[in-house]
């Protein structure tokens, strides 16, 4: 099975300057699937969404997509292989509108099927198509979010990466937020690798899952082992939840 | 009055000329955080390379209408500061991307010397005249206009246009304006970050060579130290007009050029750079991120 994965993350290790923010780690992502990656803060996550994109780049180890090695490619043809991120931080381009950073989304295919893909997107976040005009900058923390969301859906993705899309979020909003993902997957088949702390609702949305600590996977497992999982109870669930 | 017209008029062409080479210091600092100090004298280049191609053209052609030598002269020159300044970048400043800010600053200072000395030495350290291109002098109402005059703002101002629409505009555009605010996720996006900053460096150049060119036919003259004074006002222009905006350099341009010939014209022309150089020490004062500069605090 590991080797059909759409992602293939074997042995990954991922230094900043000399300290190891990866320590070894082993993920798969076959194709179809919602996989959840939860862990405490620092504990790698975006590390290893970043690693996938290869900045920064892993020392040691294989990523492969698609049955390509991408480990040693660089960030723009790894994305040309139509891997999209929302990455942490959400990175809106703060200057320019909310219309030039869903066409910045689109660049690949040099917007040729903007206004479709465009009309699908406002019909997942109606709140964009209100703000089109306005600068990124300006948005809220939720708008941001869709917008980042959107953006990567613009480059029609094989393979989507969320880096905590509910971060800082209002619950409604990560509802919508969760509901929009869940709607992606079933019914446009689209794979998602999503990292959050909100480890609750992830799994719950999650095929399967993995933990992360201290930048190795300790667990893994479908998304309904690890919330029945007493240990990710104690740790992720219980307190975090209420 | 007529003497004060007279006087703005001629503040429009010398601004003219620091804001076409203002927008190469402002795009360049926008995207990669660096001031390229070789700029200016790949403006001296351009303006060397066009003297060059006129003097061939000379040679070979018995006549040339002036509007094919100086269009001749403008894309030769546009095509060689690109390639320079594609080189430079490529051999110079790439390599030193990630490391600390002041490499490549100190490089870009290294290199400005090296291009004025190869120069220097490739052409003589004399300065290079050209017989007049353009001499006729139109008088309206007791104010002197020259053609040259009309020629530099018509070019500066078609030339602007066009750069204005690729920027805002078009796609590559749009990549440039991404990669200014985050090259990491124009990279995310599929953007050829190290493409786009290429680019950046071609079209800064052209706009230099233009300059240059424009330089060369109102002067006259050129020698190898000519990338320095104009090379710094341009810088100042860009500073006072607010770094990384492009607007801001042709604003900042333009102020620099109607100070210089306000002051040459009722104070003193030894004390022109004097002038330009206090005002834009009291509008930092004031304004630290230049006219149109953008504060640095930002909605997260």
């Amino acid at each position: 099975m590991a080797s059909r994965a759409l992602l293939d993350v074997r042995g990954v290790e991922t230094y900043y300057g000399n300290i190891r923010a990866l320590n070894g780690v082993n993920v798969a992502v076959n194709e179809g699937e919602i996989v959840a990656l939860i862990g405490a803060n620092g504990a790698g996550k975006s590390t290893l969404m970043m690693t996938i994109f290869g900045a920064p780049r892993a020392r040691t180890g294989t990523i492969t997509f698609g049955g390509n090695d991408i480990t040693s490619l660089p960030t723009h043809e790894i994305a040309r292989l139509r891997i999209a991120q929302s990455p942490e931080g959400r990175r809106i381009f703060p200057r320019m509108t909310v219309l030039e950073n869903l066409q910045m989304g689109a660049s690949l295919d040099n917007l040729k099927h903007f206004d479709e893909d465009a009309e699908k997107v406002f019909q997942l976040f109606p709140r964009l198509k209100e703000r089109l005009s306005q600068r990124g900058g300006t948005l809220s923390g939720g708008e941001q979010q869709m917008l980042s969301i959107a953006r990567a859906l613009m480059a029609r993705p094989k393979l989507l990466l969320l880096d905590e899309p509910s971060l800082g979020l209002a619950p409604l909003i990560v509802k919508q937020i969760f509901d929009a993902i869940r709607e992606l997957n079933e019914k446009q088949g689209l794979t998602v690798f999503l990292v959050e702390q909100n480890a609750f609702g992830a799994l719950k949305l999650a095929t399967r899952g993995y933990v992360m600590v201290n930048g190795n996977v300790t667990m893994s497992g479908t998304g309904k082992e690890l919330l029945a999982n007493p240990e990710v109870r104690a740790a992720y669930l219980e307190g975090g939840r209420h | 009055m007529q003497y004060f017209v007279q006087q703005l008029i001629n503040g429009l062409t010398l601004g003219s000329i620091y804001g076409l080479i203002a927008i190469g210091y402002t795009m360049v600092y926008g995207i990669i955080g660096m001031i390229n100090f070789a700029h200016g004298d790949i403006f001296m280049i351009g303006a060397f390379t066009a003297l060059i191609v006129f003097l061939i053209l000379g040679a070979v052609f018995y006549s040339v209408p002036v509007v094919i030598a100086l269009l001749v002269m403008m894309i030769v020159a546009m095509l060689l500061t690109s390639l320079y300044n594609w080189t430079i970048e490529k051999v110079a400043y790439r390599p030193l991307r990630g490391s600390f800010r002041l490499a490549p600053l100190i490089t870009a200072i290294g290199m400005s010397i090296a291009l004025s000395n190869f120069v220097q030495v490739t052409q003589g350290p004399r300065n290079k005249p050209i017989p007049p291109m353009v001499s006729q002098v139109y008088n309206i109402g007791g104010i002197s206009v020259s053609l040259k005059q009309i020629i530099i703002v018509i070019v500066t101002v078609s030339l602007l246009a066009i750069f204005w629409y690729v920027v805002n505009r078009t796609s590559l555009g749009r990549a440039q304006r991404a990669c200014e605010q985050d090259r990491k996720m124009a990279a995310l996006l599929g953007i050829d970050v190290d493409r786009t900053i290429s680019i950046t460096f071609i079209m800064g150049a052209a706009l230099a060579a233009v300059a240059g060119t424009l330089f060369l036919m109102y002067y006259g003259v050129v020698v190898f130290s000519d990338g320095f004074v104009p090379g710094v006002k341009a810088f100042t222009a860009a500073v006072l007009g607010g770094i990384g905006s492009i607007p801001g350099a042709v604003v900042g341009g333009l102020m620099i050029g109607f100070i210089e010939s306000m002051w040459s014209a009722y104070f003193s022309i030894d004390y022109k750079d004097v002038a330009a150089f206090s005002i834009l020490a009291i509008v930092l004062i004031f304004l630290p991120s230049g006219i149109l500069g953008r504060p640095e605090v930002e909605k997260v």
